[in-house]
């Protein structure tokens, strides 16, 4: 099948590759690009843990064609932390409130989350819990999830009031 | 001593050993997006291999035609059974004595089987080719139900061993059966059953589900053909298992075999089984001299890897008219699909079923287990629970509270009538059990304290009063459980897999500088023992845990072990890690006495240093000893400080808890609505709370979905109906309710740290709260039992049978 050029921005870096139009772009992501932080857990869009921010949205990148993030500027877990290189608060608060376990999911809720507290900084725990419910867990029954990103909220708004 | 000088309890602190709630250092690389799982494995040359399966539940293979598919560019390779058989490959044998088809060999026998091996430069290419071999079919009748498979006139799905009548457990009595298994006296609980007072009788079924993790099986096999050496990196729960498997089927000698499963996406019981993709890749990686990687997708895992459960049990409990439980009785069809491929024990082929009797003293029982196939995939694995032992539980709690009912008593007061009493443990079980210890009453009595049982009773009685004056269209459920797991396998004496003793190990290297390594035999799929296993040995060897590194999962570098299932890491390894201290230290204290010029019983241990008795300030820190096994000739001591204990368990460890579930039904819709879990829990000493927390809490979210909704059902033909993420209920954050955990502390006498186990208590205990729940909503509405899942549909059938839902 022939390929097609596409060029995109990955965490902040412009990259460009040959790709068949059908490739998906987690395929892209983790076999081009060696970005395996993304995962793919169900094939179906349901579980999440291919979850980028594409764009300024969340998009599971299971069920997208690389062809139709073309030009697009895309986000992974690998490109969540600061950029001085420090943790995001999300990333922090996930190890602090032990709202990982097998780590499967977690770069995929991370990203997620990290989109939740841009469109919602201060959210309560319903909304937290209906916004990652595009995020399936099998280890931690979401509970420290919940409270990492409520926490994370919170330093984050704390930061925010200390810099204005 | 000066005020800089810290005090032994600060010492301790800083060591964050046993009972510390440290942060994982696993969580670093995970929440980076730096994990290292199986599918981000990538080797120069490698291809991909996937697999053409069955579209049927039962079939002849008329024919199978390469040529399309082989001619499409970028493919390698279509392996069939054809090209397995001149290896002996086409059959490999299954944990649990039985063989299974790598590819199907003339039949198949359940929709999904393997029946070709696509190799191809990539996966789109290898998902191309799949559907370009053609296999002609012709279509045979399928068994979908156990009870039918046992039929006289039942056709014979295993035509392979169709002449075999003696099976691995036995004689097998029906080409479909299996295994025939008894435990107990059967006359004296047939008789005390004919004789009591009260009798309950009731089919509890535990419907066919999946462990479902979220990252599904696969391996990397790569065959260096110059050093003749075999490396498969795969998603196994037990690696040295896997190796040795690998070795027997192969006859590659072990030596030349590496296992290494590298960070695992959860298990759940699903990685502990030998799977066809594994043999397929080795084979493939054998013929071409490159790697091979092949990775399940999430419709292949839900239909041919290792379904759970499957059991039909019909039971009889017996009681006195005032509630003391006289005999317990129980037949089980247990539904294993096509092949034997269940994971357990080889003496126990329904597993440790056999702890049916639950948490009471009931003096006589019986129970017998057949095993059937049918057309439905293998597996029969132990899915967050020890062998069978979810089923068991499940089957012991329904059956209480259904006697309950029929005393007209509450399922609490019965419950503490019949309980093992504190005094009586270490408790032999009328079933062979050694129950190690157990505090009951204690437990399920902080539990109604905590919850205000008698509280939700009143409510309960205000809501029934309510819904039938028609102010209410919802029933309050109120679902008690009180479960004891027997986890921890195995004794060597009786516990082996494919003639593996169950034991387990831990190595230990102290480094000069006073750090350390230590290797085991488990796997962590999620459990976090890089964290847990560090804090063991910190206790034992006054070394932080932050300057100890722990390492599984690579057979050419930890010691043998049987894996981490069956909660067994912190019974068997758990115990095997503190021997191994133990050892160090032993050593530490001559190489200290040396030191110290003292003789080594003038030394006393005090966390983190020998200390002479009576002279604390005359000490060595074991940093300082470390360095000198390194530094000092010491006579009669060999340099290093290095030791390996492998440790077989004396006796299983007996966890228990008390749940409670309280629910709200809404008749006409069938919606429930969990209001409150609260969930205590007994596994002994506790390592890491924080750790334990998260594992009741994933594990409770398992038990809420097997309970509410989980069903891998198959139709009269043989179709799958609960395939992939669609159909198969797996609950998101909304669904999912708060957890309230709680605990009670009873050690373990026979472990050396006294620490029982938990990450599978909560989902053998919990699926038992939520059905007892949804069952006590309509007790006073005539229901006896109702089957699980407990979905929307089902509930709403339950009122609309009971005339609620008008």
């Amino acid at each position: 099948m022939s390929k097609m050029h596409v060029k995109m921005t990955v965490n902040g870096k412009p990259v460009e590759g040959l790709a068949e139009p059908r490739m998906l772009l987690i395929h892209f992501l983790r076999e081009e690009l060696d970005l395996t932080g993304p995962h793919i857990g169900c094939d179906t869009g349901h579980c999440g843990a291919c979850t980028v921010d594409l764009d300024g949205t969340s998009v599971k990148s299971c069920t997208m064609f690389v062809a139709q993030a073309n030009g697009a500027e895309v986000t992974t877990i690998e490109g969540i932390a600061n950029p001085d290189g420090t943790l995001h608060a999300l990333q922090e608060a996930f190890r602090e409130h032990h709202g990982l376990q097998c780590g499967f999911c977690t770069p995929g809720m991370i990203t997620r989350a990290y989109r939740l507290l841009q469109e919602n900084p201060a959210p309560s725990e319903a909304e937290i819990r209906m916004g990652i419910s595009g995020n399936l867990c099998r280890c931690t029954g979401y509970q420290n999830i919940v409270k990492a990103i409520q926490a994370a909220a919170d330093e984050l708004s704390t930061v925010k009031e200390a810099a204005e | 001593m000066n005020d800089q000088t810290p005090t032994a309890v600060e010492r301790a602190e800083k060591l964050q050993g046993l009972g510390s709630k440290r942060k994982r250092v696993e969580d670093a690389r995970f929440t980076q997006g730096k994990g290292n799982y199986v599918d981000d494995i990538k080797l120069p040359g490698m291809l991909f291999g996937d697999f053409v399966r069955s579209p049927y539940g039962h079939a002849r293979i008329k024919s199978i035609d390469k040529e399309a598919a082989l001619a499409v560019p970028g493919v390698v390779a279509v392996l069939t059974a054809e090209d397995l058989k001149p290896l002996n490959l086409h059959y490999m044998p299954t944990l649990a004595g039985d063989v299974q088809a790598v590819l199907a060999d003339e039949k198949v026998l359940f929709q999904g089987q393997e029946v070709a091996f696509v190799v191809a430069e990539n996966r789109y290419i290898a998902a191309d080719a799949v559907d370009l071999v053609e296999v002609d079919y012709e279509q045979l009748p399928a068994i979908n139900d156990p009870f039918k498979a046992m039929d006289a006139d039942a056709p014979c799905l295993r035509e392979d061993i169709k002449d075999k009548m003696e099976g691995a457990h036995g004689p097998r009595k029906h080409v479909n059966h299996i295994f025939t298994w008894t435990v107990g006296d059967k006359d004296a609980a047939h008789a005390a059953i004919d004789s009591a007072e009260v009798v309950a009788e009731e089919m509890i079924t535990y419907q066919r589900v999946h462990p479902c993790p979220l990252e599904t099986c696969g391996c990397v096999a790569s065959m260096d053909k110059i050093n003749g050496k075999l490396t498969i990196w795969g998603t196994f729960q037990a690696p040295h298992a896997v190796r040795t498997v690998a070795s027997l089927i192969t006859n590659i000698p072990e030596h030349n075999i590496r296992i290494i499963s590298p960070d695992i996406g959860g298990g759940f019981g699903n990685k502990v089984g030998v799977y066809p993709g594994y043999i397929c890749s080795a084979v493939a990686s054998i013929v071409t001299g490159v790697p091979i990687k092949w990775i399940e997708d999430r419709i292949e895992n839900l239909t041919a890897t290792a379904f759970a459960r499957d059991y039909h049990m019909k039971g009889r409990i017996a009681a006195t008219k005032d509630g003391r439980i006289t005999a317990l009785d129980c037949h089980v069809l247990a539904d294993h699909g096509a092949f034997d491929a269940c994971a357990d024990p080889t003496k126990f082929p329904a597993g440790f079923f056999n702890i049916c009797t639950g948490s009471y003293d009931i003096p006589v029982a019986h129970v017998s287990v057949d095993g059937v196939y049918t057309n439905k995939a293998p597996g029969g694995v132990a899915y967050r629970c020890s062998f069978r032992v979810t089923e068991a539980s499940y089957f012991i709690e329904r059956m209480v509270d259904i006697l309950a009912r029929k005393l007209d008593m509450d399922p609490a007061e019965i419950r503490m009538k019949n309980f093992i009493r504190k005094e009586q443990f270490p408790y032999q079980s009328v079933l062979g059990w050694e129950y190690d210890s157990g505090d009951y009453e204690t437990a399920l009595d902080k539990a109604m304290k905590t919850v205000d049982y008698a509280g939700l009773r009143a409510e309960q009685r205000a809501n029934r009063d309510a819904f039938d004056r028609g102010k209410t269209r919802k029933l309050m459920g109120v679902g008690l459980s009180f479960f004891t797991e027997i986890v921890g396998a195995g004794p060597v004496k009786n516990c082996d897999i494919l003639g593996l003793g169950m034991f387990d190990s831990c190595e230990i290297r102290i480094h000069p500088t006073g750090s350390a390594i230590a290797r085991l035999g488990t796997i962590s799929q999620g459990q976090g023992h890089a964290t847990t296993f560090a804090q063991i040995l910190a206790s034992e060897i006054g070394i932080p845990a932050d300057q100890i590194t722990i390492e599984e999962g690579d057979t050419d570098t930890a010691p043998y072990g049987l894996g981490t299932y069956g909660s067994r890491s912190t019974p068997v390894a758990g115990a095997a890690t503190a021997m191994a201290g133990r050892k160090i230290r032993a050593k530490a204290q001559m190489i200290a006495a040396y030191l110290l010029e003292v003789h080594e019983d003038d030394l006393e241990w005090d966390v983190d240093r020998f200390q002479v008795k009576g002279n604390p300030e005359a000490h060595k820190t074991m940093a300082e000893i470390a360095f000198a096994a390194y530094n000092q000739a010491i006579p009669g001591l060999e340099p290093g400080l290095e030791a390996v204990s492998y440790y077989d368990p004396p006796n299983m460890t007996y966890p228990f808890g008390a749940y409670l579930c309280v629910v709200d039904v809404d008749v006409d819709t069938g919606v429930t609505d969990v209001r409150r879990f609260y969930a205590l829990d007994d596994c002994g000493t506790r390592i890491n709370p924080m750790i334990i927390e998260g594992q009741v809490h994933g594990g409770l979210t398992e038990s809420l979905a097997i309970a509410m909704g989980q069903e891998i059902a198959y139709d009269e033909i043989g179709n799958v109906k609960g395939g992939s993420l669609l159909d198969f209920f797996l609950p998101t954050a909304v669904e999912t309710p708060a957890w309230e955990t709680d605990y009670t502390v009873t050690p373990s006498p026979h472990h050396p740290i006294g620490a029982k186990g938990v990450g599978e208590s909560p989902n053998v205990g919990g699926v038992s709260a939520f059905s007892n729940a949804v069952n006590d909503a309509f007790a006073h509405k005539g229901l006896t039992h109702t089957q699980m899942p407990h979905d929307h549909w089902r509930v709403w059938k339950t009122a609309e049978r009971l005339g609620l839902n008008g």
